[in-house]
């Protein structure tokens, strides 16, 4: 077992260094300075945690760098922290997007306030991640809602105001349910513990016994707050426009991040806490995330903007995610949390190459685009590995995740499995055709002279095509850290479905 | 014999000593007053009110310790009791009234509005809010509730120059002495049934007795509950609110928007779990009702408005929706629940409307949402402070809001309310887009139209501001001491 102050430096120290940068923010540049210097940090510790990591000498049922403390015993507050393999992958990948997103989506309007923001959401982030504790997930998953709603109504495009808004009051909508259902099994598991003090712990939570009905409405309950934030369709609503209105920074931070919050909320808590609802509840969220697959997918084929294509590609992706986290086997629940993984790293390439091109032509239009490859050798080069990485070219790392999460449905549910295949089809479909209306053909007027990516712009995509080209060609370091949680989580599933 | 025993009653001055200072203070400076050669200056007034806020603040400490060292008792033949939960709800109405007397003076100065005629109106009102709080007879509940309505229809018109303010203060009169009426006339109803008016009493009748013909009894019930909900404005019975509100010079409604809904409330909670304790499944039905509509349509009919001071009355019917929903769930942890969250909710309102009293300058007019556009561009702090003081009421996480709104969805649940729950943090979501509107006015970019001077910012009212935000921010980040706090009081809650 690891000493827990790992995860507390990763929560608190973006949290200091927005102090910090509102403190320099007279100085022309310190803030972004700071900001930067607390994501190389950030992206460190992530990785010596990611080494660190062992699922064999965690104790605490599989959990490494445990660590409770009650804040408040009559609120049941505590703060609790520990990491396992399902949010080890998530920890680096919020690491990254902050560093990621400060370097290529740099925004100097206002920038003390903005990279402020950034690292508030990101200490949030993390500490969504690695919260052992429901009402702990619950409060950070609730506060991230705050620097997000400022970051789109403060930096977005035209609309941002109703984007914000729209996409607030969705979320905040949608944990409503949430909350009540988590307030429910806490009060349910100290009625079965007479005299024992309100907790949420995870481990307690996991031993409330309830009736399979009881179980259906907090899967329910947990998975409309989940399933508005992932987005899950029919809940997807607010997506598009609040992924089109937001500055880029905000976009990959959405998309690339925070929509993980969703997936690995519903794996952690929906399935992990109420294994007796996945029997009924699976056909329907499989159904619903088939539906989203497809769905998402006819979108983008007639989206006009390129962050639109991007938002309802992410519809699809996200969906597969959903299909693998409900599939109930090892395989799809491990490509579930690889293909987090890997759509955060995607997206962020996707969103930073958008947020480039918008640099240079102040549109996102994919009608006002054509003929880029000649002008734009490079942007072009590294747009067609991150979009080939996302229709899933073997090789990639796109490939790896949706193999195993339709490897895994297959095995369970294979019905499910063979439409959304089609869903891989589908993403070659309108990204292949994408690629030919922005990049193909004769550039004209101001396409032809846009330039090509600076150094700095390349050295950004750098860890993005490395993570793309490696987690292809040599996933198993990755997946030997995902697999026995998985594993654990799988079999204490079945296990609990087989007891009813 | 009566004569005998009415002739032995000792009466325990530490417990109505809250009250005997409020009217006290009041009283002296009633007198002073007239003796003063010219108007009494504000100052004066002023410090007279702090000081008696601070002094009731001190004796709460020695009541709180008294309760610790001897349990809660009745007092003045079992018609006040001193428990921890009066004491609490005591000290929260001290602070409120200590704060609001800063911001009444800054505004009085701004208005020239002179005399200390808002000090005695605001410290006798308070001494019924205080009353309130510790009675234990319904009779003492009513001359609480007409002590603090009484003064409260003059402070609404106290800015005499004002047409406005004295079309509220006739509409808050008219249907606030309908309200006491109604009151009044449940009390007498639930006399007839039990043959007390003590709230003890009438707790062991109905415990001791069957009632064949209840009928009786569920009509004063159901008309004094109508009488609280006149005060704390629940819908339906909240029409009046913000016509009062939006009428009342702002630190007058401030005063309004803390001490009434906490000396409402606290009697509420008594009359409901300690005298009609055992009846409590005959009003919870009555009491959902009256909880759904009031979270509900308070949050939706704030949607539309556009005046600050009107939308902050229909958030306060928000809020005491949630409040109420701490008093539906009659148990221990509902009551711990109650009193949290209005520990939490009067400072932040107070601090909000000490926001709203200086933005509205000279002539308190300028309330429309659109006078805030910028604000926390051309005055970070200000705007900032308000900012956190709307995401508190909102109920984000890390501000007391929150607590509040978790620690009274925690006792519905409990109480196996789940229904009721989402319903009210349904509602918080309808009431969400609001505050958020008004958020981000204050950080979107100055408009032309808009008169864009910076607003002073007086000392006296930038302290009760501090005080509110830290308030909000220190409870948001650390609630445990209040939690346990409210809840050590409702342990020492008289039966």
């Amino acid at each position: 077992m690891h000493s827990s102050w790992w995860l507390s430096v990763l929560i608190v120290l973006p949290l200091l260094g927005a102090v910090v940068a509102m403190l320099v923010r007279k100085i022309p540049g310190a803030s972004y300075a700071v900001g930067v210097g607390v994501g190389t940090v950030e992206v460190v510790v992530s990785l010596v945690v990611t080494s660190l990591y062992s699922s064999h000498v965690a104790s605490a049922q599989g959990f490494d760098f445990y660590s409770r403390h009650v804040v408040s015993a009559p609120l049941g507050l505590a703060y609790d922290v520990a990491l396992d393999g399902l949010s080890l992958l998530m920890v680096v990948l919020t690491a990254l997007v902050l560093l990621l997103s400060l370097l290529g989506g740099r925004d100097k309007r206002r920038e003390p306030a903005f990279v402020a923001w950034l690292l508030i959401l990101t200490g949030l982030t993390m500490g969504s991640f690695v919260s052992h504790d429901v009402l702990e997930f619950f409060i950070y998953f609730e506060l991230t809602l705050v620097p997000c709603y400022f970051i789109i109504s403060g930096w977005g495009g035209k609309e941002r105001s109703r984007a914000a808004l729209k996409f607030f009051l969705y979320t905040f909508t949608a944990s409503a349910f949430f909350l009540v259902g988590i307030l429910y099994m806490g009060f349910a598991h100290q009625h079965q513990n007479p005299g024992s003090a309100l907790t949420f712990a995870y481990s307690a939570m996991s031993g409330t016994t309830m009736s399979h009905s009881t179980a259906v409405w907090l899967f329910v309950s947990f998975a409309i707050a989940f399933a508005a934030k992932a987005p899950i369709w029919p809940l997807h609503t607010w997506s598009p426009l609040t992924y089109a209105e937001a500055p880029t920074a905000g976009s990959i931070e959405l998309s690339a991040l925070l929509a993980k919050l969703g997936t690995y909320g519903l794996l952690r808590f929906a399935v992990g806490l109420l294994p007796l609802a996945q029997v009924s509840v699976r056909p329907v969220m499989l159904t619903l995330s088939v539906i989203g697959i497809l769905y998402g997918s006819i979108l983008a084929c007639v989206a006009t903007d390129l962050k639109r294509l991007v938002a309802y590609s992410s519809l699809a992706q996200m969906s597969f995610i959903t299909l693998g986290v409900m599939s109930g086997s090892t395989a799809g629940v491990t490509g579930a949390v690889l293909l987090m993984f890997n759509h955060g790293i995607i997206t962020i390439g996707f969103f930073l190459i958008i947020g480039f091109l918008e640099r240079r032509r102040a549109s996102i239009q994919i009608a006002d685009f054509a003929g880029l490859q000649r002008p734009v050798p490079v942007l072009s080069a590294i747009f067609t590995v991150t979009m080939m990485a996302s229709i899933g070219l073997p090789g990639l790392s796109g490939f790896v995740s949706e193999f195993l999460i339709l490897l895994g449905t297959f095995t369970t549910h294979a019905w499910w499995a063979a439409v959304a295949s089609l869903g891989v089809l589908a993403s070659s479909v309108y990204l292949l055709w994408l690629y030919q209306r922005v990049f193909h053909g004769r550039a004209e007027g101001t396409n032809a002279q846009i330039p090509d990516a600076s150094p700095a712009e390349r050295w950004v995509l750098v860890p993005v095509v490395v993570l793309i080209v490696v987690l292809g060609v040599f996933p198993k370091p990755v997946l030997d850290r995902i697999t026995p949680s998985a594993h654990d989580l799988v079999t204490q599933v079945a296990t609990a479905g087989a007891a009813k | 014999m009566i004569a005998a025993t009415t002739l032995r009653v000792s009466i325990h001055y530490l417990a109505i000593l809250p009250v005997l200072i409020f009217f006290g203070a009041a009283l002296v400076l009633l007198v002073a007053s007239a003796m003063w050669r010219r108007t009494m200056p504000t100052i004066v007034a002023t410090t007279v009110s702090v000081a008696t806020s601070v002094a009731v603040l001190v004796v709460t400490y020695f009541q709180w310790r008294c309760i610790d060292k001897s349990g809660p008792s009745t007092a003045v033949v079992h018609a006040v009791v001193l428990d921890g939960f009066s004491v609490v709800a005591t000290g929260i109405i001290a602070l409120s009234v200590g704060l609001a007397a800063l911001v009444a003076h800054d505004w009085a100065r701004r208005e020239n509005v002179r005399g200390p005629e808002y000090s005695i109106l605001a410290l006798a009102s308070t001494a019924g809010a205080v009353l309130m709080t510790q009675a234990n007879d319904l009779i003492v509940i009513f001359l609480g509730l007409e002590i603090l309505s009484l003064g409260l229809y003059v402070l609404a018109a106290i800015d005499r120059r004002k047409k406005d303010s004295a079309e509220a203060s006739l509409k808050y009169f008219i249907l606030g002495g309908f309200a006491s009426a109604i009151f009044i006339y449940g009390a007498a109803l639930v006399y007839g049934a039990t043959g007390s008016t003590n709230l003890s009493s009438i707790s062991y009748f109905l415990g001791s007795n069957v009632q064949l013909h209840p009928g009786l009894l569920y009509a004063g019930g159901a008309l004094l509950l109508v009488g609280f909900a006149f005060k704390i404005a629940a819908v339906p019975f909240h029409m009046w609110s913000p016509d009062v509100y939006e009428g009342s010079p702002t630190p007058v409604t401030g005063l309004m928007a803390s001490i009434v809904k906490v000396g409402a409330f606290a009697a509420l909670l008594r009359v409901i779990i300690s005298g009609l304790g055992t009846e409590l499944d005959t009003w919870r039905p009555i009491l959902w009702v009256l909880i759904v509509l009031t979270t509900v349509v308070g949050a939706a009919l704030a949607l539309p408005q556009r005046n600050a001071k009107r939308l902050l009355a229909y958030s306060s019917i928000n809020h005491a929706g949630f409040i109420l929903v701490g008093v539906w769930a009659g148990t221990a942890r509902g009551s711990a629940a109650t009193l949290f969250y209005l520990a939490t909710y009067a400072p932040t309102v107070v601090a909000t409307f000490a926001i709203v009293t200086v933005m509205g300058g000279v002539g308190d007019e300028r309330h429309s949402i659109e006078s805030y556009r910028g604000l926390a561009r051309r005055q970070p702090w200000l705007g900032a402070s308000l900012a956190v003081l709307l995401l508190s009421q909102l109920g984000v996480p890390l501000t007391s809001g929150f607590y509040a709104k978790y620690s009274v969805l925690a006792a519905a649940v409990d109480a196996n309310g789940v229904a009721l729950a989402l319903v009210a943090l349904l509602s918080a979501a309808i009431a969400a887009s609001f505050y958020l509107r008004w958020t981000v006015v204050l950080y979107a970019e100055p408009d032309d139209a808009v008169d864009a001077s910076r607003v002073v910012v007086p000392r006296a009212t930038a302290i009760v501001i501090g005080i509110g935000v830290l308030v909000t921010l220190l409870f948001g980040i650390w609630p445990g001491p209040l939690v346990t706090l409210a809840q050590h009081a409702t342990l020492y809650f008289t039966p």
